[in-house]
């Protein structure tokens, strides 16, 4: 008996230590690069006000502003096993900023995808609750419901029948209907994004996000800035244009 | 020659230990205090700018005030950084242009000093050409429209004075006087300067209310389609009521005084200049970068239907071929009521902010 218990705890020890070895967990540094374009072609900081990009609506934009909220930032595996990257990031392209995020993680290797939320949804979406993002000014009024921007996109723009640059506003916030103060309504209009197939192989991982802003103008509509260009906040149908045509903006770059 | 060398060494060991001694028994330890933080400036705001070589303390403090108050850094000590920052008048002037030494003028409107350890990307002056507190207090000292001095003379002017060495030492310790050392003393003092209790502070904290007037005027402030003045000057969680950021607000349509474009070269900056704090504006009149302005009602009639485009024009400012948006009468008049809400008599009146 004594030995038997003796040759059973030997063997715990054993298959425990094996085990223990099989999944020596090493965290890795995992890299997520947001490239921004325009079509294919890569914008930068140095793109900013002078150069002009067409639309799908033949419309020439350039861009003064360019900054957004990324929130729930999440590697998900095949087993829908979530591992927490980021509750959330301002990235500001013209400041050059969280252009690039780095963390620290322990990951298995396998197939993940990268999950994220273009703004807040309603429920991250609290008033005045991010410091850093109030003193980076990004509110929303409490008349339009509060919370934050999703995104802040500025520049200017012209066409055949607006040939003096003239300003617009993409931006986007949840979608509010205040033609009635006293009973207004809301819709959550940020939009869930989910970027597949990445592998997660021994070594570090860099994952490449790519931005294409000219999606915002075109999939699936047509966006006219003779029609839509400033005060847009206000404007529910706006709204949910805009969070219609954003679901296409996130991919992952294949190049990398 | 042995024996001279050992007693050579003895007497250095000495030496050394003594002055070792008696530096620890004269070096004075400065008190370190912490910024008094408004709750409201705790509660919605990232933590104020504070370098981790110029740490507050209570000598520096006092040091810099007096410094702040004292004509002794001018050339011909008539003029000290109060002339053209008044705490009475939250510590700006009334002039269109501040006069410095010998009546000499600028060029800019004198800025308001408060709340500055807000501003996070420490991009100082209304064109950001000053990268810190510190770097920007160098400045009007040797400016020949401000107080015309150079360093050496200023130091000397400490050095051989009857209290300042005594009070450098006990701020600093026993680094020699000069420049470095003033303007981070002048630099403490200034993030001390802090503005947060006005009537609309004391509104978010539930201790009084607004008028429906005021309250009209705060929702012309805020919506989209009517000033969309809160995309550039703060909001009621952001109570700095700037963003301390770089816009063209549509003053000119040339710019004689190129404002952010001649800090970076960049056309595209051509007459970009900082959003200042709307609070306090009860007391800073005249406004803008070139102080053209008497009047609030000449800045919000401005905004209104005075907009001039420029190629570099902030895409903000809307309806530019009618001027700007075209306020009523009634809101232009409760987004004056509104913007006054702003201004806090306290801060003025805060006897550690007065002349030493
Ligand atoms: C002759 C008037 C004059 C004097 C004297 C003067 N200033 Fe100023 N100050 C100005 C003007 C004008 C500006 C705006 C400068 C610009 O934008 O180019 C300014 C700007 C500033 C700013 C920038 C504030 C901000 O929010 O960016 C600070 C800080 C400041 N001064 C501190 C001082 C200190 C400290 C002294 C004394 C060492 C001083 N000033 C002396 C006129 C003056
Ligand atoms: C696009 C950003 C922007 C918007 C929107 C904006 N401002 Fe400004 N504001 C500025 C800038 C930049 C300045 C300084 C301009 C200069 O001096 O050249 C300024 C200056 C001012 C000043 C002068 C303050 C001083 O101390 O001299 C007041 C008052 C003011 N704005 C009020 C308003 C109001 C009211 C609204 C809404 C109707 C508004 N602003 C909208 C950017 C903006």
């Amino acid at each position: 008996m004594l030995k038997f218990l003796y040759s059973l705890t030997l063997l715990l020890c054993l298959v425990s230590c094996s085990s223990n070895e099989d999944t020596i967990l090493q965290s890795k540094k995992i890299t997520v690069n947001f490239v921004h374009k325009w079509d294919d072609v890569v914008v930068t900081k140095a793109d900013f006000n002078s150069k002009s990009f067409e639309t799908e609506n033949e419309d020439k934009v350039s861009i003064e502003l360019y900054r957004y909220v990324l929130s729930n930032i999440k590697l998900v595996d095949a087993n829908n096993n979530e591992t927490d990257v980021s509750d959330y990031l301002l990235i500001d392209l013209g400041e050059e900023k969280n252009l690039s995020f780095e963390i620290d993680k322990i990951l298995i290797n396998g197939t993940y995808s990268l999950n994220f939320t273009f703004g807040f949804s309603d429920e991250d979406n609290k008033d005045g609750e991010y410091a850093d993002l109030n003193s980076a000014n990004f509110n929303v009024p409490t008349s339009l419901g509060g919370g934050y921007h999703y995104m802040q996109f500025d520049g200017k723009y012209t066409n055949t029948t607006t040939t003096m640059p003239s300003g617009f506003n993409y931006h986007a916030i949840r979608a509010a209907d205040i033609t009635d103060p006293a009973n207004p309504v809301y819709e959550d209009t940020s939009i869930p994004i989910s970027l597949t197939n990445i592998e997660v192989t021994d070594g570090d991982i860099v994952i490449n996000v790519t931005v294409d802003i000219s999606q915002w103008f075109e999939d699936p509509n047509t966006w006219d800035l003779n029609t839509l260009n400033q005060m847009l906040m206000p404007n529910f149908d706006a709204q949910k244009l805009m969070s219609a045509n954003g679901a296409t903006v996130f991919s992952l770059d294949n190049d990398s | 020659m042995i024996r001279n060398c050992t007693f050579s060494f003895f007497i250095c060991v000495f030496l050394s230990c003594s002055s070792d001694n008696s530096n620890d028994q004269e070096t004075y330890t400065p008190i370190e205090i912490s910024l008094e933080v408004p709750k409201l400036f705790e509660d919605k705001l990232i933590a104020p700018v504070i370098p981790v070589n110029n740490r507050l303390t209570v000598e520096g403090v006092a040091l810099g005030r007096k410094l702040f108050f004292d004509p002794i850094l001018s050339g011909d000590n008539s003029v000290s950084c109060a002339t053209c920052h008044d705490p009475k008048k939250a510590f700006t002037d009334n002039l269109q242009f501040s006069e410095g030494i010998n009546g000499r003028i600028g060029t800019r409107n004198s800025m308001p000093l408060f709340n500055l350890a807000w501003n996070f990307d420490e991009r100082f002056a209304w064109d950001g050409k000053e990268f810190s507190l510190e770097k920007q207090a160098f400045e009007p000292v040797t400016n020949s429209k401000e107080m015309n001095n150079d360093w050496k003379t200023v130091a000397t002017r400490l050095i051989n004075h009857s209290e300042y060495p005594e009070l450098f030492k006990q701020a600093f310790g026993n680094i020699p006087v000069d420049s470095n050392l003033v303007v981070k003393a002048i630099a403490q003092f200034e993030r001390t300067l802090i503005s947060g209790n006005a009537k609309f502070d004391k509104f978010l904290r539930g201790e009084t209310t607004l008028t429906t007037q005021e309250q009209n005027g705060l929702d012309v402030f805020m919506q989209e389609t009517k000033g969309d003045c809160f995309h550039c000057h703060g909001n009621p969680n952001n109570p700095l009521w700037t963003d301390n950021q770089f816009h063209n607000n549509g003053l000119d349509e040339t710019f004689s005084d190129l404002g952010l474009g001649a800090v970076t070269g960049d056309p595209n900056d051509n007459g970009k200049f900082r959003s200042p704090s709307l609070r306090n504006l009860a007391f800073t009149s005249p406004y803008m970068h070139d102080g053209r302005f008497t009047t609030l009602d000449e800045v919000i009639d401005h905004y209104s239907e005075g907009l001039k485009n420029s190629t570099t024009i902030d895409p903000l400012m809307k309806k530019i071929d009618q001027g700007g948006v075209n306020l009523t009468t009634q809101d232009k008049a409760d987004l004056k009521v509104f913007l006054l809400t702003l201004s806090d008599s306290d801060f003025l009146n805060n006897p550690n902010f007065q002349k030493p």
